[in-house]
């Protein structure tokens, strides 16, 4: 509503500003501050507005927010190649990331977008075990050389409901004694769940580290191994 | 140089951007004003130099939006009754909006292209003369003296709008 901009006495009103009453206090009819009275009709202009429908930038972003295992920040390109899915607990970690993305990958940046669609499902069908695989092109260009190296090797050799140690997975990539290197390359995931870190834990068997908390990380074992019994009639691992 | 990721711009800018595209372009085409600036935008985006001022950026595109939805408006055909309600007066009577409006931003958007212009975003988007000369690529003075004569115009065409208390009662 915009007293303001009421049409005047012997026009028909506009679509766009119905009339509304006047509060303001008298004053002649050109007024004697001249163009004042003018400004006073110019200030307030509040027309209603919708926010714009914007093409394809080169990375689009979704957070999930209403998933099991916590809040995710899943971005990919416009053909769907994903370059991230991180746990993301607030805004500031959401910020953090998509900044990251705006200067590593590109600064057209947006929200929604086709391209999510198919990793949501996917992400969705495998927390509610109705998938074990995903079948997604990824980019991994967040994730360092090492860090790549690591994630790699480890979606070679740990399948579904099955684990490692990060002594052990160092081994494999001829890090004997990088354990502690391969823990933090781990935690460094950019594509969390969909490059299964999750999988690996102390030799012990302890959870000890998780991008997405121990909880997430003890329901996504949970969830693979409760699949791992029933596929093999009950029998532990 | 590090540019914002683009969806801030739209969170943080959208309402400004759709408001000044309304008050120059008026209701029809405004959305269409406003989806052509971003779309521009995003296009161009990668290419800034620098993150200092992106709102005005954005108005400036904008007003040149606007400014092109007017020309092609005012190429296209007018009907022979139409053209004869356009007012007349120095700078007023844009071939572009035959109809006259009744409100003050009618009759803004019959300004010539550099006055409205500057009075959108003065009074829509806020803008000092110094912001607003950076949009028309003029100085602060002249920004000023745009916005004063612009005033002056409508002062002087519309006088039931520029007293907006002027009620029946009080019509002699």
């Amino acid at each position: 509503m915009n007293p303001d901009d009421r049409p005047a006495a012997d026009q028909p009103p506009t679509s766009d500003q119905p009339p509304a009453a006047d509060h303001r206090e008298t004053a002649s009819r050109r007024g004697t501050g001249g163009t004042h009275a003018v400004e006073r009709a110019l200030h307030g202009y509040d027309p209603p507005v919708r926010p714009p429908v914007l093409p394809s930038g080169d990375v689009a972003y979704v957070v999930a927010d209403d998933l099991p295992v916590g809040r995710m920040l899943l971005a990919a390109r416009p053909d769907g190649e994903v370059l991230l899915s991180a746990f993301v607990p607030d805004s500031g970690r959401e910020g953090a990331l998509l900044e990251r993305i705006a200067r590593q990958v590109s600064p057209r940046v947006l929200r929604g977008g086709h391209g999510l669609d198919r990793v949501r499902r996917q992400l969705d069908d495998y927390l509610a075990g109705r998938r074990r695989d995903f079948e997604l092109t990824v980019d991994p260009v967040l994730a360092s050389p090492f860090q790549r190296e690591v994630l790699t090797r480890l979606v070679a050799q740990v399948g579904y409901g099955a684990t490692t140690s990060y002594g052990r997975l160092a081994a494999t990539i001829g890090r004997p004694h990088g354990a502690r290197a391969v823990g933090a390359a781990l935690g460094a995931n950019p594509l969390c769940i969909i490059l299964p870190c999750h999988r690996v834990v102390a030799s012990s068997g302890a959870l000890t580290g998780y991008a997405g908390g121990i909880a997430a990380k003890q329901l996504l074992l949970d969830l693979e191994r409760h699949d791992g019994l029933e596929r093999h009639g009950g029998r532990t691992r | 140089m590090k540019l914002p990721p683009f969806q801030y711009l739209v969170d943080e800018h959208w309402r400004d951007v759709a408001r000044v595209a309304h008050a120059l372009a008026g209701p029809v085409d405004a959305e269409d004003v406003a989806q052509q600036a971003w779309t521009q935008a995003l296009r161009a985006y990668p290419r800034l130099r620098g993150a200092h001022n992106l709102r005005g950026w954005l108005l400036t595109i904008t007003t040149r939006c606007a400014m092109d939805a007017h020309r092609s408006r005012a190429r296209r055909a007018i009907p022979v009754g139409e053209a004869l309600d356009v007012p007349e007066g120095p700078g007023l009577g844009d071939p572009g909006e035959a109809l006259p409006d009744g409100t003050v931003w009618g009759a803004v958007r019959r300004l010539p292209a550099r006055q409205r212009t500057a009075v959108a975003l003065r009074y829509v988007a806020d803008l000092d003369h110094a912001q607003i000369a950076r949009c028309l690529d003029t100085t602060p003075a002249a920004s000023r003296r745009l916005v004063s004569d612009a005033l002056t115009a409508l002062r002087d065409h519309l006088p039931a709008t520029g007293t907006p208390e002027a009620t029946p009662e009080e019509e002699q």
